[in-house]
């Protein structure tokens, strides 16, 4: 196992390293070269020729690349064109927020997708199958933002039974230790807070879990189809065991493999995801902060968060594939 | 192996975990601790008790703390509450009142000022506001170096004082002397009779000498385009204002507290939150859900709704400028009589009605009634359609002609809160002259202001103003002071006489000039002056008065809450 997961983490270094260079060639190809595209084409050359010389951009393309790879291994991502400040630092404080979101949006997607996607399948041809059918064909349909917005407007305005925007009701004064702000007011014994983040978490979270429960659903009820009629399975009815032990675990444990990759790769999705659920809710993760580097072109932000994202996708997927080992023991064999 | 011959699942591992993160949440807890003071979130103003939390939704984030580098409203509106300059306006107006300094004298050149200041200020960090850190403050400014003096960092500096210490033949500034305590002489180099009334920006508010050396406020890289800013523009802004600055969670919110030690009267808000909302709509359903107590430039759709539901909207005295830009480097459009017919085409009171918020006042010249130099004596091009259609003819386009109509999407500006209705009204209005109007619509930043002030590829166009304090040069020296791209309008004489006025010290001796320059700006129609709007405030119920300002000066701690 061990094994396997350092072939894993060894094959990480080309990936990243191939991602740098896109990263690296994109922003020195970007219209008119960097200096322009952050200065606007009314530019004058004296400003364009200040810029090159502040970052470099005059130097020969692979002494560029050197000092750039040096940097970011170093950890300095550069600052922010747009706040003035690291972009490290800008990521570290916006991140837990993010992860925040997608726990609630997977814990919801995962939640509700396998029992209804089970359910389905257990009752395959008949109204509860059509219903979740239909439920998951609206989920993939609708746009995240849209739903956003209907939900913004029925559940916080129409019905003020949640929060707007932000991640805390600032009439709260909470104190924060860990930026996860539930977790906060949990540690602090501020139940009051926590609570506030956590009602702060639920429309965002359905929002942005809204996709990937419609595919768990359909995933698992693809794969319990599958699995009901294995002969395993007939075999231990015939055996006499108790339906909810043939449930556990012969169908559902089998039908879950299937589902484990959908999830891993929905979690890399989630962070798009993130972009427009945080814009709608004004939520001050890393979704929101990269909207607003895309439209001022604040290309040191927009390289470190795509190196950031592709790095957490990378080990989310190394985690999956880690867990087949727990789920399926034959891959523990392997 | 259990009854029905399978191995045992390993609970204990369930178990395992479950100990460890309650262990784990145990210790964690231990370490952290609820900051929290027993405030009780209430403070006892006068007679009623009030929820002492207020909290106000701003459209970003300030650019910088540090007010010095600082020129976009939403630094100003944080920069308000923390400092406070030699400077203020009365209040409701754009009149310069005293502030820190209690009273000044000017001589007669105009070209010394002697001020008395206030004694027993203490700034924020506890050292004293007095006549030397006035002067540290003015010799900072006039000591920028780089990118300091970028009009992207330092702009206000850069455009009212002209030179720094390292180009001494341009400043305005020239030096300034401690002569007591209270008392310090500031000699200007070159007539500015803006100075007093300029003071009121908050850019030249009076900033703590230790704590700007402490944490190295003029410590700015990067680059005039991406500065980086100094520690104490981004956390440490001292100042001796009613609240003082607790933190900024870039994205979130900006925290600031009352001032115990504050000099003035003490309001009713303890805590002061800044909440960043860059959404309109966003702002009008945070009012409605409560989770703010008030925001700025209401669209003017929303204002009747929100009224009706119990909200309070507050209109500012208008001091702004809403104008139709005229392309001369257009063939048609350089005619005077074409400019002119395009004036009388234009139903100004209708335009405002259906358009603009309420409180707005028509305009007749490019400045506001309360600025100095205002006069009823100017062509006013009243609603003319078929005078609008002679000239026409005379001018030789019997049957119209079409022209670009250049207009901002997706933007509120205080002058202009929804340019593509205003769009709209007046291309129907022109078409109804047999002007025909070629849409041409862009976004606001980078796109629209580059093609309007950057080349000649536009037609009349949609743009205003709102100004900064209270001086004639402020609007009319701005638009027509030389020629540019925008209007390509070019008359050496009118240039000339801007200069003039400029260089006048006294403020009663520039009003004749200020008026025969409006004169002739309405004769030569080097744009339409539409209408001054006035950009309102919405709050919820518990908010009984806002001390409104036509230059934003606002302060919170002169809001009167009733819950």
């Amino acid at each position: 196992m061990l094994q396997v997961i350092g072939k894993r983490l060894a094959l990480l270094v080309p990936t990243l390293l191939g991602l740098s260079v896109l990263l690296f060639l994109w922003v020195r190809n970007l219209p008119g070269g960097p200096a322009t595209a952050l200065l606007g084409d009314k530019a004058t050359p004296e400003a364009v020729a200040r810029i090159n010389e502040a970052y470099g951009f005059n130097k020969p393309v692979i002494e560029q690349y050197m000092t750039y790879m040096g940097k970011l291994l170093t950890g300095d991502f550069g600052v922010s064109l747009r706040t003035g400040r690291p972009v490290l630092e800008e990521f570290a404080t916006r991140f837990p927020a993010t992860i925040e979101l997608t726990a609630v949006a997977l814990v919801f997607a995962i939640g509700l997708g396998i029992p209804l996607g089970y359910w389905a399948a257990r009752n395959v041809g008949k109204w509860q199958d059509h219903f979740s059918v239909l439920l998951s064909l609206f989920g993939i349909v609708i746009p995240v933002f849209f739903l956003a917005f209907i939900l913004k407007w029925v559940f916080a305005i129409q019905l003020p039974w949640f929060p707007t925007d932000g991640r805390q009701n600032p009439r709260i004064d909470a104190t924060h230790v860990t930026d996860f702000y539930v977790l906060d007011g949990i540690l602090t014994q501020e139940w009051d807070a926590a609570w506030d983040a956590f009602m702060h978490l639920v429309l965002p979270g359905i929002a942005l879990g809204t996709i990937p429960l419609a595919i768990i659903v359909r995933i698992t009820r693809a794969s319990v189809l599958e699995v009901m009629n294995a002969d395993y399975v007939r075999t231990a009815r015939a055996k006499g065991l108790t339906a909810p032990l043939i449930r556990n675990r012969f169908i559902l444990r089998n039908a879950m493999l299937p589902v484990t990759t959908t999830i891993g790769l929905q979690l890399g999705l989630l962070i798009s995801g993130a972009v427009l659920t945080e814009t709608v809710f004004a939520f001050n993760g890393i979704g929101r902060f990269l909207r607003d580097a895309i439209f001022n072109l604040d290309y040191p932000v927009l390289q470190g968060f795509i190196i950031f994202i592709a790095l957490i996708y990378s080990l989310i997927n190394l985690l999956v594939d880690v867990s087949y080992g727990f789920i399926d023991p034959r891959v523990r064999v392997q | 192996m259990t009854p029905n011959g399978l191995p045992k699942r390993p609970s204990r591992r369930f178990a395992a975990i479950t100990t460890s993160l309650a262990i784990g949440a145990l210790v964690l807890s231990g370490c952290a601790e609820s900051q929290r003071g027993d405030d009780g979130g209430t403070a006892g103003g006068g007679d009623a008790e009030v929820n002492s939390t207020f909290i106000f939704a701003a459209s970003s984030d300030p650019a910088s703390l540090d007010p010095a580098f600082a020129s976009d409203g939403e630094s100003f509106r944080v920069s308000r509450q923390i400092f406070e300059g030699l400077v203020g306006t009365e209040p409701g107006t754009a009149d310069p009142a005293p502030l820190l300094a209690e009273s000044w004298e000017a001589s007669e050149d105009g070209l010394s000022y002697d001020f008395t200041l206030k004694e027993g200020v203490k700034f924020h960090d506890g050292t004293d506001f007095n006549a030397e850190a006035v002067c540290a403050n003015f010799d900072r400014w006039y000591n920028f170096k780089g990118i300091q003096q970028a009009e992207s960092v330092g702009y206000y500096y850069n455009s009212l004082f002209k030179g720094y210490a390292d180009s001494p033949e341009n400043a305005v500034y020239e030096s300034c002397e401690a002569t007591s305590g209270n008392q310090a002489t500031i000699k200007l180099a070159k007539p500015f009779a803006g100075f007093i009334a300029s003071l009121s920006l908050p850019a030249f508010a009076m900033q703590s000498p230790a704590a700007m050396e402490e944490f190295e406020a003029d410590k700015i890289e990067g680059t005039a385009e991406a500065p980086v800013l100094s520690e104490y523009a981004t956390a440490h802004p001292t100042g001796t204002g009613p609240f003082k600055f607790d933190s900024w969670d870039n994205g979130q919110q900006i925290e600031l507290s009352y001032n115990e030690d504050y000099w003035g009267e003490k309001g009713q808000i303890d805590r002061l939150i800044f909440r960043v909302l860059d959404d309109p709509v966003a702002r009008r359903q945070a009012l409605e859900a409560g989770t703010i107590d008030g925001y700025d430039l209401v669209a003017p759709a929303d204002t009747q709704a929100l009224e009706d539901a119990g909200y309070k909207i507050m209109a500012r005295e208008p001091f702004t400028i809403l104008y139709l830009g005229i392309n001369q480097a257009v063939e048609e459009l350089a005619d005077l009589k074409v400019r002119q017919a395009i004036s009388y085409a234009i139903d100004k009171d209708a335009l405002i009605r259906q358009t603009l918020p309420e409180g707005t006042e028509k305009a007749i010249q490019f400045i506001p009634p309360v600025v100095n130099g205002w006069t009823e004596d100017v062509e006013a091009y009243d609603f003319d359609p078929e005078k609008a259609k002679e000239l026409l003819a005379e001018a030789g386009y019997p049957d119209g002609f079409t022209v670009d109509f250049n207009y901002p999407t997706g933007v509120s500006r205080p002058y202009m809160p929804t340019p593509e209705q205003i769009f709209t009204n007046i291309s129907a209005q022109l078409a109804d002259v047999g002007i025909t109007a070629n849409p041409q619509p862009d976004k606001w930043s980078p796109d629209y202001l580059d093609r309007i002030q950057g080349g000649a590829n536009h037609g009349i166009h949609l743009l205003g103003w709102t100004g900064d304090y209270n001086d004639t040069d402020n609007f009319v020296g701005v638009f027509f002071g030389g020629t540019k791209p925008e209007f390509a309008f070019d008359n050496q004489e009118l240039f000339d006489k801007l200069t003039e006025a400029r260089g006048i010290a006294v403020l009663e001796e520039q009003t004749p000039l200020y008026e025969e320059i409006n004169r002739d700006v309405s004769e030569l129609v080097p744009a339409v002056p539409l209408a001054h709007p006035a950009p309102s405030l919405a709050f919820n119920e518990r908010v009984d008065s806002f001390p409104t300002s036509p230059v934003n000066d606002e302060v919170f701690n002169d809001i009167k809450l009733n819950k």
